[in-house]
């Protein structure tokens, strides 16, 4: 960046126009002073404003080309599509090797992460996260579209290779479902950004049990809805092309549907669950013990018969439950 | 000795990801301490006893916690170094949004949260700023697109920083933590002639002395008035 120092600030505010969040989130005030280049703005700074502010020109300096090349690099690149994870062979905890050579995951798959508590689960998706590369407790290597992976998806604050739906989160910004999608599209820099939002709140409606307007304040939305947005919201307008599900609850939301959705959006799924009906919606399962991966097992036909058994039963329950809460007498739904 | 400086608002996760690293270092045969700094109270300390941790605690009382930190830290290096400590960490509360421990030259951890709202990036200083880590946790209690947000705020205002989401109840992202932690090249041996990344401030006014009268007439030093035009 060696026009930096030279550059009037309007010029670079119009080359770079995210420049301006930079500013504004710095508390640099720029107005009235565009005609000025970088270093003659800090010099006419007043010595009490630069301690009470904590401004550290040298550093700011830097800082700015860092951000500058970030987003430079951020807004250039066509998404580069990750289309495969694999994840090739370690130890488990006694430091004997797992029972599996190597596990290809493809986009637009379902894997369910199955196995007792402390056995490895988390483990196993911290080394995809984390892009392992034999430097974990279990020496697993991971690889993307088959070759080893950029050190970006480590650091990178725009580059995250996993994005995570549980039931434990919660709204907790004080906004409108509007506004809140709104700041997420806006902190990503998309074009087009009301037909990104409209579509959003359409296909969280879709999959909430109970409908919400774009109005309603993300704080007062039911679990069922919150958890409808959240994946609404993170299928499309996250980043990340590994979407790690911890557990979804059964009510007031369309489970099937949701993973439909992400799949649809060409995300790999990864889900760490014991309920049978999410489980079983995978195409594989990855059963851990003492550590390592043990069995993969693919969903067989006959699983998927009982799949269908368990959403049947489901629904039924269901019923029951919304006939309970509308305070009818309970008769036998058949 | 390598030493770490972790710095943060309060209860924003340090001490849960300080201990969650600490068990990963040890798996790696590291003796690791802590040095633990507050304002007029902690606990800390015995968290860290319990978990086998040398530990040495410095209450700042009325002072800024982060200017009792500068001039504690060289007899805390002295301690880990005579202990033969492979690596030192020091927790310290940032209470200041204006000062920072940071020193030219040893790593500096900044642990920030998800609950405390997207506008606080633009609020810390250089604590925030200046660090080489920022380490942010609750991310297992709020949104994803929170986390995004959040994060890229905190990339804004640092976009240097390497930037690590930890959860403190689990540890998960810890271990990766503990990587980035020692440099074998490294070695402490003391602090003198270093220098703090960034200066503090110099405001000394009467009441930092202890005046406690009100009045024009007593506010001597650095004493500056707000703008009360209409
Ligand atoms: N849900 C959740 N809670 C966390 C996480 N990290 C820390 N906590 C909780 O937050 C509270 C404060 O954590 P501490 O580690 O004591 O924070 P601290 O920054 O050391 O606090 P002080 O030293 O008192 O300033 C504790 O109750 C932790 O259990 C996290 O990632 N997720
Ligand atoms: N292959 C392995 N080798 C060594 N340690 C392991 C291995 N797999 C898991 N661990 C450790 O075992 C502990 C429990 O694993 P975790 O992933 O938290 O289990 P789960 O999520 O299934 O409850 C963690 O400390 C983790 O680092
Ligand atoms: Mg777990
Ligand atoms: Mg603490
Ligand atoms: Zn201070
Ligand atoms: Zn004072």
């Amino acid at each position: 960046m060696k026009n930096l120092e030279i550059k009037k600030i309007s010029e670079l505010l119009s080359e770079f126009p995210f420049l301006s969040a930079f500013f504004n989130d710095n508390g640099l005030e720029i107005e009235g002073k565009e005609e000025l280049t970088l270093p003659e703005y800090f010099a006419a700074l007043d010595e009490d404003e630069i301690e009470d502010r904590a401004i550290d020109v040298d550093n700011l300096m830097f800082q700015i080309g860092e951000f500058i090349e970030q987003m430079i690099a951020f807004l250039g690149k066509d998404e580069d599509i990750v289309k495969t994870v694999t994840i090739l062979q370690g130890t488990d905890k006694s430091g004997n090797k797992e029972d599996f050579e190597k596990l290809e995951i493809h986009q637009g798959e379902i894997i369910s992460i199955v196995g007792p508590t402390g056995s490895g689960k988390s483990r196993l998706l911290g080394d995809i996260e984390w892009v392992a590369q034999n430097d974990t407790p279990t020496s697993r290597k991971i690889l993307i579209n088959n070759d080893i992976p950029d050190k970006k998806w480590r650091f990178s604050s725009s580059d995250k290779l996993v994005a995570q739906l549980s039931q434990n989160m919660n709204f907790v910004m004080d906004l409108s479902v509007f506004e809140f999608v709104e700041l997420h599209a806006e902190s990503r820099l998309v074009e087009n950004k009301e037909i990104i939002i409209k579509r959003i709140i359409d296909k969280a409606n879709d999959l909430a049990g109970e409908k919400f307007s774009p109005d309603t304040p993300i704080t007062s939305l039911s679990g069922g809805q919150s958890r409808a947005l959240m994946i609404a919201d993170t299928a499309i307008l996250s980043k990340s092309p590994i979407i790690l599900i911890d557990e979804i609850e059964n009510a007031g939301i369309d489970r099937k549907r949701a993973l439909k959705l992400l799949i649809s959006e060409d995300k790999i799924v990864l889900m760490a669950t014991h309920d049978p009906i999410l489980a079983l919606m995978g195409n594989k399962r990855i059963v851990i013990k003492n550590g390592g991966i043990h069995k993969i097992i693919e969903t067989t036909d006959q699983e998927r018969e009982i799949l269908n058994e368990l959403e049947k039963l489901d629904k039924t329950l269901s019923a029951y439950r919304t006939k309970l809460r509308s305070g009818e007498i309970i008769e036998k739904i058949s | 000795m390598n030493l770490v400086t972790v710095s943060g608002p309060p209860s924003s996760g340090k001490t849960s990801v300080i201990l969650k690293t600490i068990d990963s270092l040890k798996k790696r045969g590291f003796k690791v301490a802590v040095a633990k700094f507050d304002c007029l109270y902690t606990d800390d300390d015995i968290l860290y006893e319990k978990a086998g941790i040398p530990v040495k605690k410095g209450l700042s009382g009325a002072l800024c916690p982060d200017h009792y930190f500068v001039s504690n830290v060289e007899e805390i290096t002295k301690w880990g170094v005579d202990n033969k400590f492979d690596i030192l960490i020091s927790e310290s509360a940032g209470l200041c949004n204006r000062c920072s421990p940071y020193i030219k030259g040893i790593k500096a951890v900044c642990v920030i949260d998800n609950l405390s709202g997207i506008n606080t990036p633009k609020k810390i200083g250089p604590m925030l700023k200046s660090a080489d880590i920022v380490v942010i946790t609750k991310g297992d209690i709020v949104s994803q697109a929170e986390r995004e947000v959040f994060a890229s705020r905190v990339n804004t205002v640092n976009p240097a920083a390497a930037i690590m989401h930890i959860n403190g109840l689990t540890g998960q992202g810890s271990f990766e933590l503990s990587t980035l932690l020692y440099d074998e090249s490294l070695n402490i041996e003391t602090l003198k002639g270093k220098e703090l990344r960034f200066p503090m401030p110099a405001a000394l006014c009467s009441y930092c002395l202890g005046e406690t009268r009100i009045g024009e007439s007593y506010q001597m030093g650095n004493v500056r008035k707000m703008k009360m035009e209409d």
